[in-house]
């Protein structure tokens, strides 16, 4: 290589940078910076006040699990937090089912469409999924409240006499989070299934397969990686969820977020706040490098 | 008469399945967008069509400024967020890769990554501290902040725009002497210009919806619209937000019908 050709990758390369620079000071600063002070303050002492005493103490990330029971003297397990943990990661996975089940046949009904037609139906799903979260947790919640329009018509129709109680209870929660999560499981599992090789599946039915057998032994390990894909999108955002459990669990049925939110807004204890904030950081982080690594497996394994 | 033939690709029961989650999906919105139209003072009972609800938001002088702050900290943080990711996707685009590219790649998408009340509790405490030592109480917290989480979404459809472009017509301008900065604006920012559209666009709608991060950075009485909104949920309920939700919904389809017009690959 030419020492002229040489200059010129190197030069390209800084002006790469220059021009990537200014974004990456507002981040920094912004966003990935403050992230580390999170760190910082989880290993803080808490003020009874709210905010922290700058004296190293491992007390916040101990209150996750532990709590002081002053009368005897002796660390318990904190019963209300795990309740709190519990509920946010069985939540989630309900979550993931629930979309998983619903949104299979939806994205598949649509990968099955007329090539023409396909991005009409994409369209609709990609509308509620950029639609403010909480103008849509609003709307489930009109829906389903126990004056909403799902009880008065089910009075209406006769069905029952009393309206059901859903709201501020787990259901509610869930309800509510499949509803503003169903289209990212849609997405990754409608770029998976319109990839999928239908002659595959005349070549199970011509082999007598039934389409139960077809769906479980043919198409199901095929399109692996989208429901890999569609699964961690929904779990990720449904485990750090904050909104959703706000209105539609109404401060009863919280989830991690909420707690979270409460050691600090409430000024109860920032350095467990701090130290669940990076607990659920580090969680979702793996997830999304699973995520990563079946997307890269996927892509090289993609033909076509 | 011919039976209906043997459809290699229906699965039984799962075009019902989608219909359902189609209705599923719009039901509530749909309702949601007719009930602010409600005379009634209930959400349950149709009453007539009225514009009151719609009225009674305009009247109130917290509306009024919570959509100034939201239409201020938006075209803000739109218009800096997309200048930055059109420098950023210049600098990660169209040269050969370089050490620290993915690195790069990895910070700018960052914000996607992390959910979003641990950034908002980060930015918290980090804005706190400054806000305490020097004083500065303003909106350009907010604006930071915004700027920083539209940066990822700015990017991605300029980056797309610039990965599908031409470089002959750039070599051509060179080969016409003209000088590197006159074929960037003559040649290189028009043809760019659909996505530098798209990214503003979408930055815009995810400034304009964001609740949990401004809900921890704003300081008192730095209500957007949708902060507000969450306040009066806590409240009693009261069909103004229907008018506001509303509102705020067509903006944002609004917007992404001309950015799916505007990113839309020519036939």
């Amino acid at each position: 290589m030419s020492p002229a050709e040489e200059n010129a990758i190197r030069s390209s390369a800084r002006n790469g940078w220059l021009l990537s620079l200014p974004a990456l000071v507002v981040l920094a600063l912004a966003a990935s910076g403050p992230l580390l002070i999170v760190v910082y303050y989880s290993f803080l002492t808490a003020n009874d006040t709210g905010g922290v005493i700058r004296q190293f103490s491992t007390e916040g990330w101990r209150a996750i699990f532990l709590s002081y029971d002053i009368f005897e003297d002796r660390y318990t397990l904190a019963d209300a937090h795990l309740t709190i943990f519990w509920r946010s990661v069985w939540l989630s996975l309900a979550t993931t089912a629930l979309t998983f089940v619903i949104g299979f046949p939806t994205a598949w009904f649509i990968a099955t469409r007329p090539a023409r037609q396909r991005a009409m139906w994409l369209f609709l799903i990609t509308i509620p999924f950029w639609t403010n979260l909480l103008i849509r947790t609003f709307a489930i919640n009109e829906v389903i409240r126990n004056e909403g329009i799902l009880n008065t018509t089910l009075i209406w129709l006769g069905v029952i006499t009393e309206p059901l109680r859903i709201v501020y209870t787990e259901t509610a929660v869930l309800i509510g989070m499949t509803y503003v999560y169903l289209p990212l499981m849609v997405l990754p599992l409608y770029a998976t299934i319109e990839r999928f090789d239908m002659r595959l599946l005349e070549a199970a039915y011509d082999l007598y397969a039934s389409r139960w057998t077809t769906l479980r032994r043919v198409i199901l390990p095929i399109v692996k990686p989208g429901i890999i894909a569609g699964s961690i999108l929904v779990f990720v955002p449904s485990l750090g969820a904050y909104v959703t459990p706000r209105i539609l669990g109404g401060g009863k049925k919280m989830m991690i977020g909420n707690f979270i939110e409460l050691q600090f807004l409430q000024g109860r204890n920032w350095p467990l706040g701090a130290a669940l904030s990076v607990l659920l950081l580090v969680i979702v982080t793996a997830a999304l490098l699973v995520y990563v690594k079946v997307a890269n497996r996927d892509r090289s394994q993609g033909h076509g | 008469m011919a039976e209906r033939g043997f459809e290699i690709s229906r699965l039984p029961g799962f075009a019902t399945v989608a219909i359902a989650a189609f209705v599923i999906l719009y039901l509530p919105i749909v309702t949601l967008v007719i009930y602010s139209f409600n005379a009634s003072n209930s959400v349950a009972v149709w009453g007539g069509f009225s514009l009151h609800w719609y009225g009674d938001a305009w009247a109130n002088q917290a509306v009024k400024d919570a959509t100034v702050r939201s239409l201020i900290i938006g075209v803000s943080a739109s218009v800096l967020s997309t200048t930055l990711a059109t420098l950023a996707a210049l600098g990660t685009t169209r040269r050969r890769a370089y050490r620290g590219q993915t690195l790069i790649y990895v910070m700018i998408n960052q914000p996607l990554m992390v959910p979003e009340v641990v950034t908002a509790v980060a930015l918290m405490i980090f804005f706190g501290i400054i806000k305490v030592a020097t004083g500065y109480q303003g909106l350009g917290y907010l604006i930071a902040a915004h700027t920083a989480f539209c940066i990822p979404f700015a990017y991605l459809p300029i980056r797309a725009r610039l990965e599908s472009m031409d470089l002959a017509l750039e070599t051509a301008a060179a080969d016409l002497y003209a000088t590197p900065w006159a074929t960037f604006r003559r040649v290189t920012l028009p043809l760019l210009a659909p996505g530098i559209m798209a990214g503003a666009m979408l930055s815009f709608v995810i400034s304009l919806d964001d609740v949990v991060i401004t809900e921890f950075v704003k300081s008192g009485g730095q209500d957007t619209l949708p902060t507000y909104m969450l306040g009066q949920l806590r409240r009693a309920f009261t069909p103004e937000v229907n008018a506001i939700s509303t509102m705020l919904l067509g903006v944002t389809v609004v917007l992404l019908t001309a950015f799916f017009l505007l990113t839309r690959k020519k036939d």
